[in-house]
């Protein structure tokens, strides 16, 4: 049976931890607060860029139809939708651990997907440390890798990302891009997302009469790495609100089993020492009885 | 509402700007570009600039926009902006300073300066310095 002193000794560790667990968890939801509105903040441009793009998509359509050179835009390596032999998927996952499922469900669904194109060759651009310890250390092709900003990232970041994938697809290096981020459902539930990004799907949109300063084949082209840009964006945005949220819950149930265990140990350390008085009692009465 | 419009102006990081206006200005890449109500529907790109507009009461306000897209509507205009700052947020000694530099770089070009670039950040530069000036 362990001593009294080995006991309180548990309690006291599982009660540190749980002040850590609790300091997190309070941590993430001040920052959850703010993730959240940069994700929201950042949703009106998303929504307009979407409808402008596809009203220009439109018109540069309806233009080259009556032109005659439809396959002009068709053509545009942004658009062109081709056979996938080579796929670049990109993995959006966290820094630091401590979130429960959130990296794990992410690394498992990003291996699911090269499982399922075993055919075609496919090539990872990683965010965050946890994507990279895990991928550094097995058979696949890494084309680029970002660690420590998997909270920050914002325009910056997504900029340079955006100007690396756009350019290696119009070099035809290669085929398709995918990115695959935790999204922000609510503050319980994150959805892991898998999105084509490149080539870009523009369904057009409403025609209507706009009077172009430039013709809308132009247009198209210099909005579509924007568009490219904004989806990154975005998903670096869900991806921190999703984090500071997965963080939280996890922390909230790290904090709420650490008390049952603290109960759990301190009944049984009073067991303990009401089991040993009795004993003591019993050795005292029976060393009087003893002496009669 | 009859004879206003409605103005949006966005960036990638936030909502600046959802007002009744009656009257814009927009720095279009082809030159500025005066809007009224029922204006017909205009797509374009925008460059460098100062961006203003006519508020309900007659007050008119700037900002500095850099690159982007404007969409017209009748009834409403819509900024996407690369970049857009509010007159009276602009740092007008850096803008000023940012403006030094870039023209030292574009007329004494040291190797390995992008020039284009340094033009670029001039007129970004000198947007701010037009818009803070307009504010005044």
């Amino acid at each position: 049976m362990p001593s009294l002193i080995d006991i309180r000794r548990r309690i006291r560790s599982v009660k540190n931890t749980q002040q850590i667990t609790k300091a997190m968890k309070m941590v993430s939801t001040a920052r959850l607060r703010r993730a959240q509105e940069r994700v929201i903040n950042a949703r009106p441009f998303s929504r307009m860029a979407g409808e402008i793009l596809r009203s220009v998509a439109a018109a540069a359509a309806s233009g080259a139809a009556s032109s005659g050179n439809a396959e002009r835009i068709s053509e545009n390596p942004l658009l062109r939708a081709r056979p996938e032999n080579r796929v670049q998927l990109v993995v959006v996952t966290a820094d630091r651990g401590l979130a429960g499922g959130f990296n794990t469900n992410l690394i498992k669904a990003a291996q699911q997907f090269i499982a399922e194109r075993s055919d075609q060759k496919v090539e990872l651009e990683l965010l965050g440390r946890k994507a990279r310890d895990f991928f550094s250390r097995r058979p696949v092709q890494i084309s680029g890798e970002l660690t420590g900003v998997s909270l920050t990232a914002g325009l910056p970041e997504a900029t340079v990302l955006a100007e690396k994938l756009t350019g290696r697809i119009t070099a035809g290096e290669t085929d398709a891009v995918y990115i695959l981020y935790n999204e922000f459902k609510s503050i319980l539930t994150q959805k892991v997302t898998l999105k084509r990004i490149l080539p870009v799907e523009v369904e057009a949109g409403p025609q209507r009469d706009y009077i172009f300063e430039r013709p809308p084949a132009e247009m198209l082209a210099g909005l579509l790495p924007k568009y490219v840009l904004l989806q990154i964006l975005e998903a670096f945005l869900e991806s921190a609100a999703a984090e500071h949220a997965a963080r939280m819950t996890a922390m909230d149930a790290a904090t709420t089993n650490a008390n049952d265990v603290i109960n759990k140990l301190t009944l049984y350390m009073n067991r303990v020492r009401q089991a040993s008085i009795t004993r003591e009692i019993i050795e005292v009465v029976s060393g009087a009885s003893a002496l009669e | 509402m009859a004879g206003m419009l409605q103005l949006e102006v966005a960036t990638p990081e936030r909502m600046l700007l959802k007002e009744q206006v009656r009257e814009v200005e927009v720095p279009g890449a082809g030159g500025a570009l005066g809007i009224l109500p029922e204006h017909a529907p205009l797509l374009s790109e925008i460059g460098n600039g100062r961006l203003g507009y006519v508020l309900a009461d007659g007050r008119r306000k700037w900002m500095a926009v850099c690159g982007g897209y404007v969409e017209v509507q009748p009834d409403r205009v819509r900024i996407l902006a690369d970049r857009a700052e509010n007159a009276d947020e602009i740092d007008v000694n850096r803008a000023a300073a940012a403006l030094k530099r870039a023209e030292e770089r574009v007329l004494h070009p040291l190797p390995g300066v992008d020039v284009a670039r340094a033009l670029n950040a001039a007129a970004r530069a000198q947007a701010r310095l037009t818009a803070a000036k307009s504010a005044k």
